[in-house]
């Protein structure tokens, strides 16, 4: 067990990031995820890393589409109107089958927004961004241990199935300040027979290419990406129960609302309502089994969201709209305070 | 206690600034003196100073903020009052400097008057525990960056080594030959020991300079 330290979100990403072999970085400053960066800048000269600031997001992006080429272990990371401007590049690493970390630090949209912290992008992340058919693993963490052991967690996931791993926090998250243990002595790595790093004259070369000019050829292509999705949905995904044993009411928040929530629901559980809590941990491959069989026990599921109801419709699939589905949500840079989320409880717990 | 007129306080960004500052207006204010405390972070979106605005109005300490603080405008201002706040001799203020180098910058147009009045102290904040400061070589290199950015020089240093939550007494304890060994390396003197208020009976008759803290916070 390594020494605890005190860090911020921002910055247990990043350190964790460089443990896990992450040595080339590509950003662009944009708040609330800009210690990301500064971070990267102190430490990477110190490793003999490279920590660039590019000219702009898109221009990251791309760089980040040429080292993952290489194999070798890359991010990069922003908030959100940095990553809608990356969207096109994750589509083209998803295209070429490139791993690559990408971090998005949520805060208020549509547009420019606000600099708050928010969980708008759920959307964007689990349902594309870019275009095409693809899917990024999504990882939600809701402490600073988390933001650590997930970024550690996403390298290993990205390398594991050549995709894209998102880290999806929020303001608050990459703000907050917590101790945090960065043992990461679990870094796997791989075997790139796919990567570019020169064929010294002994071996075919290869491509790393998202064109494909025949039709056949470029179908056979996702539907053999879409055979791997199936294989990550079966054996990838995490989730947190709390209290659910015994719970009428399933609460559903990841992240920060999480963290609310849970405060809720010991405060819920003090007045004598069941409820409990099923937290995605990974968004994308989505926990459909445990909230499935949540459905035939509980009489009612509320998404807690920091945003105007997005994981919902996740949560509604996945029990086949067995059951009512509540929401409980702020927007725009506010976060639901544990009171909100008690009432909607007593509200929803109460109504036999 | 005796109090400069002038406290500043500065650091590394995440080394808590602004709790000791917010703390140390209360103290001062307690002891019976006018009190204002400015909000100088230009760094931070966050966490500030404004969180604390309320505890502050009912103690009667006057809080100068950008108006754009914990809004949803990222802008890198100041409030307009600071100037005639630092000039007015009939205060004592408490002045929360941004992090790093990057914050000390805007400390830089005010250092003038500061220096030219000389009865300020300005404090660097110090945790062992923050990753990019935990030994002396580092934290020495944060010092001389922020000295270089605003063109002033630190007087004494505030120990607020501590992992937040979990913080123990050991941890304290622990960090007090850190403090030490900075104090040498600098020749400044460790006038605080910084504790959450739930340590502090246990480790009062143990640390010199010790000063308890009540946390500010914005969520739990």
């Amino acid at each position: 067990m390594a020494d605890k330290v005190l860090m911020k979100g921002n910055e247990a990403i990043a350190e964790a990031a460089i443990q896990a072999g992450c040595h080339h970085y590509f950003g662009y400053p944009i708040t609330p995820q800009t210690e990301v960066a500064a971070y990267m800048s102190k430490r990477m000269p110190k490793i003999g890393g490279t920590f660039l600031q590019a000219e702009s997001e898109v221009a990251a992006i791309n760089m980040v589409i040429g080292v993952a080429s290489t194999g070798k272990r890359v991010m990069t990371s922003s908030s959100s109107p940095g990553v809608s401007l990356k969207s096109e590049g994750i589509s083209y690493l998803a295209g070429c089958d490139l791993p690559a970390l990408v971090v998005n630090v949520q805060r208020g949209g549509p547009g420019l927004g606000g600099i708050q912290p928010s969980q708008s992008d759920y959307y964007q992340s689990t349902k594309g961004g870019g275009h095409g058919d693809y899917h990024n693993i999504v990882l939600a963490p809701a402490s600073v241990q988390e933001m650590a052991s997930l970024t550690v967690k996403g390298f290993d996931l990205a390398d594991k199935y050549r995709m894209v791993a998102m880290i999806l926090a929020d303001g608050t998250m990459g703000q907050m300040m917590e101790p945090v243990s960065l043992d990461v002595s679990d870094v796997k790595t791989y075997d790139k027979p796919w990567a570019l790093t020169g064929t010294e004259c002994k071996r075919e070369h290869n491509i790393v290419n998202s064109l494909y000019l025949q039709p056949e050829e470029l179908e056979i292509k996702n539907f053999e990406r879409y055979e791997k999705y199936k294989a990550i949905e079966e054996n990838e995904v995490m989730y947190e129960e709390y209290l659910m044993d015994d719970a009428e009411v399933c609460v559903v928040a990841f992240g920060i609302t999480s963290r609310v929530a849970k405060n809720a629901i010991n405060e819920a559980r003090a007045k004598g309502i069941k409820v409990g809590m099923i937290r995605p941990i990974t968004l994308w491959p989505f926990p459909k089994k445990p909230l499935a069989a949540a459905a035939d026990k509980c009489k009612a599921f509320i998404c807690v969201e920091m945003n105007m109801g997005q994981m919902i419709d996740d949560v509604e699939l996945a029990i086949r709209c067995k059951k009512p589905v509540y929401l409980c949500n702020r927007v725009g840079g506010m976060i639901p305070s544990p009171e909100e989320v008690l009432a909607k409880i007593e509200e929803v717990g109460g109504a036999e | 206690m005796d109090y400069k007129r002038v406290t500043l306080f500065a650091g590394h960004y995440g080394s808590g600034k602004t709790n000791i500052a917010v703390n140390y207006a209360f103290k001062i204010k307690a002891d019976g003196h006018e009190t204002v405390i400015a909000d100088m972070d230009i760094v931070n979106p966050y966490f500030r100073t404004k969180d604390s605005e309320k505890e502050l109005n009912e103690a009667g300490i006057r809080l100068i903020s950008s108006e754009y603080a914990s809004s949803n405008v990222d802008l890198p201002s100041l409030p307009q009052d600071l100037y005639n706040v630092i000039d007015d001799k009939s205060n004592y203020e408490v002045l929360d400097i941004g992090g790093d180098d990057r914050g000390a910058y805007a400390l830089g147009r005010y250092a003038e008057s500061i220096l030219k009045e000389n009865d300020y102290e300005m404090f660097m904040v110090i945790n062992k525990f923050r990753p990019l400061t935990k030994d002396v070589e580092s934290t020495l290199e944060v010092m001389n960056e922020i000295q270089t950015a605003c063109g002033m020089k630190f007087t004494a240093i505030v120990n607020n080594s501590n992992l937040g939550d979990e913080t123990t007494a050991e941890d304290v304890l622990g960090s007090l030959s850190y403090a030490d060994d900075v104090s040498k390396a600098t020749g400044l003197p460790v006038k605080m020991t910084t504790v959450d208020m739930k340590l502090y009976n246990e480790l009062k008759d143990e640390v010199d300079g010790i000063f308890p803290l009540t946390l500010q916070r914005k969520i739990r």
